[in-house]
């Protein structure tokens, strides 16, 4: 790996205005695959979902997954794209022993969902508006595990296997127009571009969009123009980048390094790149000498795809709430600022709360819990929240105990501790941990009385006056309570006993 | 009329993956070149406002419903490789993209 | 019965036509593995100088035809071509038996499945003989193409028996079978029909299942019967046609009444069109001399005769050899020695890329690079819309001369071919010749017609077959039938005798 000389991000900005595009693939959440009827379940055995079709076998045929249909066209309408009143699929021809039919099924000149846009929120809370060219239908290609080289990677293999389970699996690709005037938010809005993309396609729940599992992968394709220029830059592609957070990266890095390379004379070559999570760089891949000839023709083992009028305008009624009007909902609703709502999101909480609040809990409470406790352990985990092992019903469970005065905080993040231990739901971790507050008023008394005779001192001084001093007798009290007590009703009884004003 | 060279010839096999030898190179292009010849009268139409046929029917709309159905096993899946490993078809190795 | 006695039974056994074996399995007159024996006797007796099949599946057919004889053992009721014989042509797959498409680099590949075909040939309790020989990957018209040698044309065996079908219209004109599947993409059913006397249906495009059929030219493919009679051909074209889930360019209609139509043959009060595009330079005097007396004939049955003009013909040819060659380079690059087939270079030391290579150097023959060659640069960029968008818009054309004609019409006549069988070898090398022998085809598979082809005669020159070839609107197969049954009765009524009883004895 050579080193690549960037120039400073401010620096790259005062000259150069970047240009960007950004392809998303999505591998739709259909039971089975685009064009045959094997089952897209994660972790199978290898190529034990697989047919005749899907293996490309001399004599298959693809048959179309109307659920895969339906699903572009939800995100078509979700993206505020026209949908097409009638295309179709066509091969894209390429060899790769990744892909069955070396041809790739997919749509060229004719795709099911075009020219729509996506609002998205930066963090400033200004809104801006990214323009969608095209959604289009394909399918996914196997999986290849190369063996023999130093770091399991392609360089230095002797050979690869392939499985091709995941060969056929639907895929949305969704393309940007030229993102243009970011400037130097270029990063951020490829980013906050992504996660809204990711967002409405969990909202119209055609797929869980996981990027750490490869459901969700972003193409990033930048170029550079200096200032007050109008004709764009030689971009390079930036594949399969699978993070959030990689996204912002890979875009910051592009533009420093194209920003290095124009600045010292240089032309930036039409190629794609590797990220690299590591250090954040990305590196050459294959070169385009020529222009790639695909040699799209229409599929003609598949006929073209009309979707009425009617059933379109019936997906349209049927969409749910889009992420961003939800969000800005339930900001309201929580009376919460911008930023705290940014938090939430970052963290993954929003749904676990609505869930928390729909499970009986106060939203002030459900907030605390996902974002102070349980975010905590979260991050040290390093599992996302939802990954942790206690629901939001527990979480409204434990929210009531505490709201009934059954639970203090200390006792009730013992409780939410059992639970994420595999002890049980909260109730029972109460019960197992006998963490309930103790309320009897005949056992507190007699606590209260042995302390006082404990601390004859302590006690004398409050009798004198010095309220203040009432703190070490309930410290004590709780102590012995194992701080199963409420402490404010203890405070109260030692006043009481000592017979002491506040 | 078209020209086809022995450079276009070995661009098009490099394309279709032929390794094909240099003779063939010599005999392809003449004989493309012929049939090209032959078949280029079909551009005569290429300004007429006629729409494409691709399908020769009229069909529209053809799916099935999103229901799984069986699956080869793996053994019938790798039954013809050429090679395999831990259930996977074996294949030299892989140039290029990652 | 004596040797002799027994040599004349089988010899008048394998004569019999489909129907007339299924009626006699069903009347107990004959078992169905007395049948499928002597079809096997017959094919070990002449297939090695035929060389129709590829591969004889004797012990699976013999299987077959016990269950189809303990079937009626049980007193179940049998179809109506059970216990029948066939030879299936080898592009179709077959699971646990070898299909090899004529090619060398599916040599020994065994599918682990069955064409939607095979599966009904199955369930129709049809005996499959085995696999037959054909141009490589469907491509060509003299069966030459086939990776493991060409077959001979049962009238003489110099001579082409057509194709790319040839091993299946050979297997009829031999008497190895007396049912044969093929798939016409050009005229592939239809032309080898033609050169051995024997009948053969292109059904409408997606009328039979292409699930599980090798794919040629996915857009004009076509999967369909041949024999040697009329009302074998609808027998078999009934039970292998019909919707199917699998494959989405499949009919999702009843199958036109074919068997009703061979069974009430007539051209009374038919309109029958008369193409002046197929005629003129290049077609064989005997040739035009037979297809003149066929619609002279027509005319006495009591059809009307209606000359028609279909421009747009004249650029089918050109049409079907940038569209058939474009899908081609698509479907056959699968072939690249990585899941199945062939693999040519494996040394550890060559990447993917260079074994695919290789081995597709080593595993195709010249006619399928050339036409992949061909197909890859119609389709490149910078000449899409010069030959594959134009040879689309002059399908539009034909699509419509043949709309406009059947609004005249009821029926189209031509001859199948130009000539007669020409001799194996003349027109190896010389692609455009061969490319002739479908002009009168292939405008059929480009508009997605029916279209068949049977015995009118032999050509006085050669004294070899020549064909007539009934086209019908899509979905109109029923009208083949109708037509095709009448003339067949009327030209043997004429000769006294079916065509093949002229054809010299192997
Ligand atoms: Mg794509
Ligand atoms: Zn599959």
């Amino acid at each position: 790996m050579t080193v690549t000389d960037l120039v400073p991000y401010e620096d790259a900005l005062a000259t150069y205005d970047p240009v960007m595009g950004l392809e998303v693939h999505v591998e739709l959440g259909t039971a089975t695959k685009m064009f045959c009827g094997c089952a897209t379940t994660l972790g199978a055995e290898p190529n034990s979902q697989t047919c005749p079709t899907c293996l490309g076998l001399p004599g298959s045929l693809p048959v179309v997954n109307a659920t895969g249909v339906e699903s572009a066209v939800k995100i078509g309408l979700a993206l505020n794209c026209t949908i097409a009143d009638w295309c179709r699929f066509a091969r894209k021809n390429y060899f790769y022993p990744d892909m069955p039919k070396n041809f790739q099924t997919s749509q060229y000149d004719e795709p099911i969902a075009f020219d729509g846009y996506l609002d998205v929120q930066l963090e400033d809370g200004e809104v801006f508006r990214v323009h969608i060219e095209r959604a289009h239908m394909e399918e996914d290609t196997g999986k290849s595990t190369h063996i023999g080289g130093a770091t399991g990677r392609i360089h230095g293999a002797r050979h690869s296997l392939l499985d091709y389970n995941r060969a056929g699996i639907p895929l949305i690709e969704i393309v940007t127009k030229p993102i243009e005037g970011a400037g130097e938010r270029a990063p951020e809005v490829a980013k906050a571009y992504v996660a809204e993309l990711r967002e409405l396609i969990r909202a119209l729940g055609v797929s869980e969009a996981r990027m750490e599992m490869g459901q969700m992968r972003c193409d990033v394709n930048l170029s550079l123009r200096p200032h007050g220029t109008e004709k764009f830059g030689t971009r390079s592609e930036t594949k399969n980048v699978n993070s959030l957070r990689s996204v912002e990266r890979a875009a910051r890095f592009e533009i420093q390094r194209h920003a290095a390379v124009l600045s010292s004379g240089g032309t930036i070559i039409q190629e794609t790149r590797h990220f690299h999570e590591e250090d954040g760089s990305t590196t050459s891949g294959r070169v385009k000498e020529e222009a790639e000839d695909y040699r799209y023709f229409p599929e003609p083992d598949l006929v073209p795809v009309a979707p009425s009028r009617e059933w379109v305008e019936e997906l349209r009624a049927g969409l749910p709430e889009l992420p961003r009007v939800r969000r800005n909902r339930l900001r309201e609703e929580w009376g919460v600022s911008e930023h705290d709502m940014q938090s939430i999101l970052n963290a993954g909480a929003v749904d676990l709360i609505v869930a928390t609040v729909e499970a009986g809990a106060d939203s002030a409470a459900a907030r605390k819990w996902w974002m102070g406790e349980l975010a905590r352990r979260a991050n040290e985990d390093g599992v996302e929240l939802s990954a942790l092992p206690i629901t939001p019903e527990q979480v409204a469970r434990v929210t009531a105990l505490v709201a009934d005065g059954s639970l203090n905080d200390k006792l009730a993040r013992q409780a939410i501790e059992g639970v994420l231990a595999g002890e049980g739901d909260p109730d029972t971790v109460v019960e197992k941990r006998g963490l309930k507050v103790v309320s009897d008023e005949g056992a507190l008394g007699t606590a209260v009385d042995e302390a006082i005779a404990a601390n004859a001192a302590i006690a004398d001084k409050i009798r004198g006056g010095k309220v203040a001093a009432a703190g070490a007798l309930v410290g004590a009290v709780m102590k012995a309570t194992r701080g199963q007590a409420d402490a404010a009703r203890v405070r109260e009884l030692i006043l009481e006993r000592l017979a002491a004003k506040e | 009329m078209p020209g086809i060279t022995r450079e276009e010839v070995a661009h098009l096999a490099r394309l279709a993956r032929l390794e094909l030898k240099d003779e063939e190179l010599d005999h392809f292009a003449g004989q493309l070149d012929d049939i090209i010849g032959a078949v280029a009268r079909v551009s005569e139409v290429a300004d007429q406002d006629v729409p494409p046929t691709s399908h020769p029917l009229p069909l529209t709309n053809v799916m099935r419903p999103d229901e799984v159905r069986p699956s080869l096993t793996p053994e019938q899946a790798l039954s013809g490789a050429p090679a395999q490993e831990q259930q996977r078809f074996k294949v030299p190795q892989i140039l290029g993209e990652e | 019965m004596s040797a002799n006695k027994e040599a004349t039974a089988m010899a008048d056994l394998i004569k019999l036509t489909a129907a007339e074996i299924a009626a006699k399995i069903a009347s107990g007159e004959l078992t169905a593995v007395e049948v499928t024996e002597a079809h096997l006797a017959r094919i070990e007796a002449v297939d090695e100088k035929v060389h129709a099949f590829l591969h004889v599946d004797r012990e699976g057919a013999l299987a077959q035809a016990r269950a189809v004889d303990e079937k009626r053992a049980r007193g179940e009721e049998l179809g109506p071509l059970a216990g029948v014989p066939l030879a299936l042509k080898d592009i179709f797959t077959t699971e646990g038996m070898p299909t090899t498409v004529g090619s060398k680099i599916l040599e020994g590949w065994i599918p682990p499945y069955d064409a939607t075909l095979t599966k009904k040939l199955k369930a129709a309790d049809v005996v499959i003989l085995g696999k037959t020989n054909m141009d490589e990957f469907a491509m060509g018209s003299s069966t030459e193409n086939s990776a493991y040698g060409p077959t001979g044309n049962p009238w003489d065996l110099t001579k082409i028996p057509g194709g790319s079908g040839g091993g299946s219209s050979a297997a009829l004109a031999s008497f190895q079978a007396p049912l044969a599947i093929g798939t016409d993409t050009g005229g592939s059913i239809r032309q080898p029909a033609a050169v051995t006397g024997t009948v053969g249906v292109k059904p409408t495009y997606g009328g039979v299942s292409r699930y599980g059929m090798v794919a040629f030219s996915s857009s004009l493919d076509q999967g369909g019967p041949c024999a040697r009679t009329v009302l074998d051909a609808a027998l078999l074209h009934e039970a292998i046609a019909g919707h199917d889930p699998l494959d989405s360019t499949s009919i999702d209609a009843p199958v036109p009444p074919v068997v009703e139509a061979a069974r009430n043959g007539s051209v009374e009060g038919m309109r029958v069109g008369v193409v002046k595009q197929f005629r003129g330079e290049g077609y064989q005097a005997g040739v035009i001399q037979r297809f003149d007396e066929s619609v002279a004939l027509l005319k006495e049955l009591g059809a009307e005769i209606v000359e028609l003009d279909c421009p747009s013909f004249d650029l089918a040819l050109a049409a079907y050899y940038l569209i058939a060659p474009s899908e081609c380079s698509s479907n056959l690059a699968r072939f690249d020695a990585m899941r199945y087939g062939l693999r040519v270079g494996d040394d550890s030391t060559k990447s993917a890329e260079e074994v695919t290579a290789l081995t597709r150097e080593a595993g195709f023959g010249p006619e399928v690079k050339r036409r992949i060659m061909l197909g890859t640069y119609a389709l490149s960029s910078g000449y899409y819309d010069a030959y594959y968008g134009s040879a689309q818009k002059v399908r539009t054309l034909i699509t419509r001369d043949f709309e406009k004609a059947f609004e005249q019409v009821d029926v189209i006549v031509s001859p199948t071919t130009p000539t007669t069988a020409f001799p194996i070898g003349e027109r190896a090398d010389d692609p455009m010749a061969m490319y002739l022998a479908d002009v009168c085809t292939l405008p059929i598979n480009l508009a997605g017609n029916a279209a068949m082809s049977l015995p009118c005669g032999l050509a006085p020159e050669d004294g070899l077959p020549v064909g007539l070839q009934i086209v019908a609107p899509a979905m109109k197969d029923d009208r083949l039938y109708k037509v095709g049954a009448a003339v067949e009765a009327a030209f043997t009524e004429k000769w006294g005798h079916h065509l093949l009883e002229e054809a010299p004895a192997l």
